[in-house]
């Protein structure tokens, strides 16, 4: 126990806020998978093959190459493509990019094909004949978008999103291997300084157990709120 | 795009590839027998055993992998005791410390997606064995077993290819499989997106053949 007192002499502050820093990747790498999502879910269920093209090689590349690849690729990749594109504007120096940035952008690019795969499957299974009855009703695209396919694609979503973001938050922990101090990454040290990795590792599956227990909870609380009336 | 560089490093990344399917199936043919049974015991009405199999898949299946490889890597090297015993001798490889690791993780996702394929089963069928007279034993072996491994083939295809993308953390503690070959490749190289797309596009091909295999396996399988 004396290990995990706060302040000098422990590790507990430490562990507290390499916490706060998996939970911040995390949500990050959610919302950027959302931008991802965005984009590539019209993109898959478009009528034009070529646009269908993209959205299928995005998600299908991404859920089929494990996630330390990808990580490995923007880790080291990252600075390289920044850099180039910097050169183009006439910037020669070197760029370093921070290591939350290349992981949350990593984890949110593998997030992002999972949600748009949750995504797609939502929007498919909305009855036609809403689309049919907004669009006889003179509804416009956007506001049948937002208020008739939105709320209901919403409810359909959220069990498997909460799946995505599972994974995502299980998947923050490769970014260690970056060097950004997340949970995994604070243990490692711990581990390494005190010589006592098998409580430090135990104490870290506890930590990533109790974040999944939490989030489930608050997760089931908004799948009732989203099916009301179902 | 540095061509040669993709040339060259296509058979190391090739033969790593082998280690790489070499933890896959060993995991998976323990991971099968782990699965097997919890999803056993999570069916038992005794709650001290049902439990004890909950709580197993709601632990490793709540925990990241690369937690679970570092406790029995680094962690269990740690207590004396087993230092001592015969246990050591497969403890102390890091190549048999993954396949623990890989096993005990897809056994609880096994466990889980047997667990559904059992409960799905229509009872009539398990009640029509009986008034045959078939022993519960058989009925478990040549009904329930079946219909079960026919009724899981599609989530458990799916959890062979996480498992594939799983085994590229055996490079965190030192083995050399594609993935870590790739990282070595690219941290010589600094040319990561040739790396990545050869060790990627190789990778997408097992998934390719996986998926293939599975979906044939489930239409030999199929009632018609």
């Amino acid at each position: 126990m004396e290990l995990l007192a706060f302040g000098k002499t422990g590790w507990g502050d430490e562990l507290f806020y390499a916490t706060l820093m998996t939970l911040a990747v995390s949500v990050t790498a959610m919302f950027v998978g959302f931008f991802f999502a965005l984009i590539f879910t019209p993109l898959k269920l478009s009528r034009h093959k070529s646009l269908n093209l993209i959205g299928n090689f995005y998600t299908t590349v991404i859920r089929g190459v494990p996630e330390l690849l990808v990580i490995y690729l923007f880790f080291f990749g990252g600075s390289g493509a920044i850099m180039f594109v910097a050169s183009m504007f006439g910037y020669f120096e070197y760029i370093e990019i921070n290591a939350f940035i290349t992981g949350s952008f990593a984890i949110g690019i593998i997030s992002g094909a999972y949600s748009t795969e949750v995504f797609r499957g939502a929007i498919q299974s909305i009855d036609k004949g809403q689309f049919e009855a907004a669009k006889v009703l003179g509804i416009k695209k956007h506001i049948q978008f937002y208020k008739i396919i939105l709320p209901q694609m919403l409810r359909l979503a959220i069990p498997n999103l909460s799946n995505v973001w599972q994974i995502t938050l299980k998947d923050t922990s490769l970014i260690s291997v970056t060097g950004l101090v997340e949970i995994m990454r604070q243990s490692y040290i711990a581990a390494g300084s005190t010589r006592d990795p098998l409580f430090f590792y135990s104490f870290a599956a506890v930590l990533y157990l109790l974040l999944t227990y939490l989030s489930m909870k608050l997760i089931n609380k908004l799948e009732l709120k989203y099916s009301r009336g179902f | 795009m540095d061509f040669e560089l993709m040339i060259n490093s296509f058979p190391k990344l090739l033969d790593a590839t082998l280690v790489t399917l070499k933890l896959l199936s060993l995991s998976l043919f323990f991971g099968l027998f782990i699965g097997l049974i919890f999803a056993i015991l999570r069916m038992n009405k005794n709650p001290i055993i049902n439990r004890f199999a909950y709580g197993y898949s709601y632990v490793f299946r709540g925990t990241p992998l690369l937690v679970q490889i570092f406790i029995i890597y680094f962690g269990l090297g740690q207590i004396e005791y087993l230092r001592s015993t015969f246990l050591w001798t497969i403890l102390k490889e890091p190549y048999w410390c993954a396949i623990i690791a890989f096993a005990l993780n897809t056994g609880a996702y096994t466990s889980e997606i047997l667990r559904s394929a059992f409960q799905t089963i229509k009872p009539g069928l398990i009640e029509a064995g009986k008034s045959l007279g078939i022993s519960s034993k058989i009925i478990f072996y040549k009904i329930q077993i079946p219909i079960a491994i026919k009724q899981s083939l599609p989530a458990y295809g799916n959890e062979i290819i996480l498992m594939l993308k799983g085994t590229s953390l055996a490079s965190t503690v030192t083995l050399m499989d594609l993935t870590g070959v790739a990282k070595y490749i690219i941290s010589t190289t600094f040319k990561p997106i040739e790396v990545f797309i050869v060790a990627g596009g190789i990778y997408l091909f097992m998934t390719f053949l996986i998926h293939n295999l599975i979906k044939y396996l489930e239409k030999k399988y199929s009632y018609q």
